[in-house]
């Protein structure tokens, strides 16, 4: 479990980026950050893991406050994945994904052994491994960058962003693999995205930010969907244009779902 | 060719005088520039300063160099040390730009995601941020090596051995064989040294080099696989 308490940072120029924000983030569950550009999202993940310091207030992770703990070492049992990947274009493939668990002390050999292993997990092809990242495909390189993320077998992954920069397809492709992946290993997942979609695919809790880290609406995405707090949640899912309005249209002896445009979705099941 | 032919032994013997002056400044003022060029990188407003100092001592003109070097390092006046430091100013002049530049073309989410990754500052410079400016750093260590070898021909100019000597003997005694054989002598070192960076630079910078044959096999491989097809 992961929990902000009053947390702000004001960067050295001034700028609030995060305004007392409180947040509890529970385990084994994907947590989804959904806001416009510039609302604080990135701060607020990276402070998680220490990249940032907050200003004031508190992150506890398992009951730890991260303030007492060693910046780098925590850094080594959180993943990190982040847009472009950020692979080191200096290291081969399996190289990336073995660093963390050499850096934390696992002898070279096992450690490639089991990056070998982790290719199979994010549904990269072995033979991948002894290429360097400029020789792969946008996907491929993010695909990557999840493997290197699990590398040390974190409790918690952070994501900023990790699809933005894929095409629709992949990036879809990606989406499912997520969930299956989070699912399975039952990790904590905290992910970042200004897509409200992604955010209510991934997110078992989406939390809606404005400007300043300030939550309009935390909830499952039934439960802002079914009540969005206020005008600005309800534009923000689209509720407000109609755009997740869905109606029921009797056809023969089936209810067919339609969608505000009258074009079907679906079946009701009985 | 004659005269080459029976000056073997003396042209053979300046050629490892002038490489025992070129390769320390070479190395050394490589070694100094990284740590200046580290500072001017990280503390940005030093940069400017830094820079442009360095700059101007390039522009110091050599034989007055040479010529105070002994008064400034309390050196004898023939040693090659004298030379040497002064070439290895040079080299710095040279190569702290590129040092600092090299650094600041490391991009700055592979810097974000190695201390994401949980590397140490110590760590993170030593294996990502070094190795990153490698193309950079080798490009200014070309330069370096070909001024640093063509500079040491001055050396002559305070007496120190060099191929330097054969320029002003040939000159003095009107041989033109003896000066050209200095030229040629002198060019050969720069490309023999040159060449072997490009080569260091291939063996510790795998990655950045596009490998051509690997190019030239995948440009090949679907009209094989055709072939193999028919
Ligand atoms: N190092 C910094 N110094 C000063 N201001 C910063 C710094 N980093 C971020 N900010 C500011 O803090 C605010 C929040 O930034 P943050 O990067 O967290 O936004 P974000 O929600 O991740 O945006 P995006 O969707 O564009 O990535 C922005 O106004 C940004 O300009
Ligand atoms: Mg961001």
């Amino acid at each position: 479990m992961i929990e902000f308490r009053s947390v702000t940072k004001r960067f050295p120029d001034g700028t609030v980026a995060v305004d007392s924000f409180d947040l509890v983030i529970p385990p084994r569950k994907t947590t989804v950050l959904v806001g416009s550009s510039g609302c604080g999202k990135t701060t607020l993940l990276r402070m998680i893991n220490r990249m940032i310091d907050p200003t004031s207030g508190s992150i506890i992770i398992d009951g730890e406050d991260t303030a007492g703990l060693e910046p780098v070492k925590l850094r080594r049992r959180i993943g990190y994945v982040m847009q472009n990947s950020g692979l080191l274009p200096h290291r081969k493939v399996i190289d990336n994904v073995a660093t963390v668990p050499i850096l934390n002390g696992t002898p070279k050999r096992e450690a490639r052994e089991h990056a070998l292993g982790l290719l199979d997990t994010v549904g990269l092809d072995r033979s991948l491994a002894d290429k360097y990242p400029r020789q792969l495909s946008g996907g491929q390189q993010q695909r990557v960058g999840v493997a290197r993320g699990l590398a040390a077998d974190p409790n918690i992954l952070l994501m900023d962003e990790p699809f933005g920069a894929v095409d629709p397809i992949v990036r879809a492709e990606l989406q499912q693999e997520t969930i299956r992946l989070q699912e399975g290993l039952g990790k904590t997942v905290v992910f970042v995205t200004h897509d409200i979609d992604e955010a209510f695919l991934l997110g078992h809790q989406v939390v809606i930010l404005q400007k300043g880290g300030h939550i309009a609406q935390a909830g499952s995405p039934a439960e802002i969907l079914a009540a969005p707090a206020n005008d600005f949640v309800a534009s923000f899912v689209g509720a407000d244009k109609g755009k997740r309005a869905l109606r029921i249209q009797r056809v023969g002896d089936r209810d067919v779902v339609v969608d505000e445009n009258g074009t079907p979705t679906g079946v009701l099941q009985p | 060719m004659k005269w080459l032919e029976s000056n073997l032994d003396l042209v053979w013997e300046l050629v490892l005088a002038h490489i025992g002056l070129s390769v320390p400044p070479i190395l050394i003022g490589f070694l100094v520039s990284i740590p200046i060029g580290w500072v001017a990188n990280r503390y940005r407003p030093s940069r400017g300063v830094i820079l442009v100092v360095l700059g101007l001592l390039y522009t110091v003109p050599s034989i007055p160099l040479f010529i105070f070097m002994p008064i400034f390092l309390g050196t004898p006046l023939l040693s090659p040390v004298n030379v040497v430091v002064a070439l290895t100013i040079y080299a710095v002049a040279l190569m702290v730009r590129t040092a600092a530049d090299g650094l600041a073309s490391v991009d700055d989410d592979t810097l974000l995601a190695a201390s994401a990754m949980g590397y140490s500052g110590w760590q993170r410079f030593w294996r990502v941020e070094l190795p990153l400016s490698g193309p950079v750093l080798l490009s200014g260590l070309r330069v370096v090596s070909a001024s640093t070898v063509s500079l040491a021909t001055l050396g002559v100019i305070i007496g120190v051995q060099s191929l330097g000597y054969l320029f002003t003997n040939g000159f003095q005694r009107n041989i033109p064989a003896e000066v050209i054989t200095g030229i040629v002598a002198t060019l050969v070192i720069a490309v023999v040294f040159d060449l072997l960076l490009v080569l260091i630079g291939r063996l510790l910078l795998p990655w950045s080099t596009p490998d051509r044959r690997r190019r030239a096999a995948r440009r090949t491989t679907p009209a094989l696989v055709a072939g193999g097809v028919s």
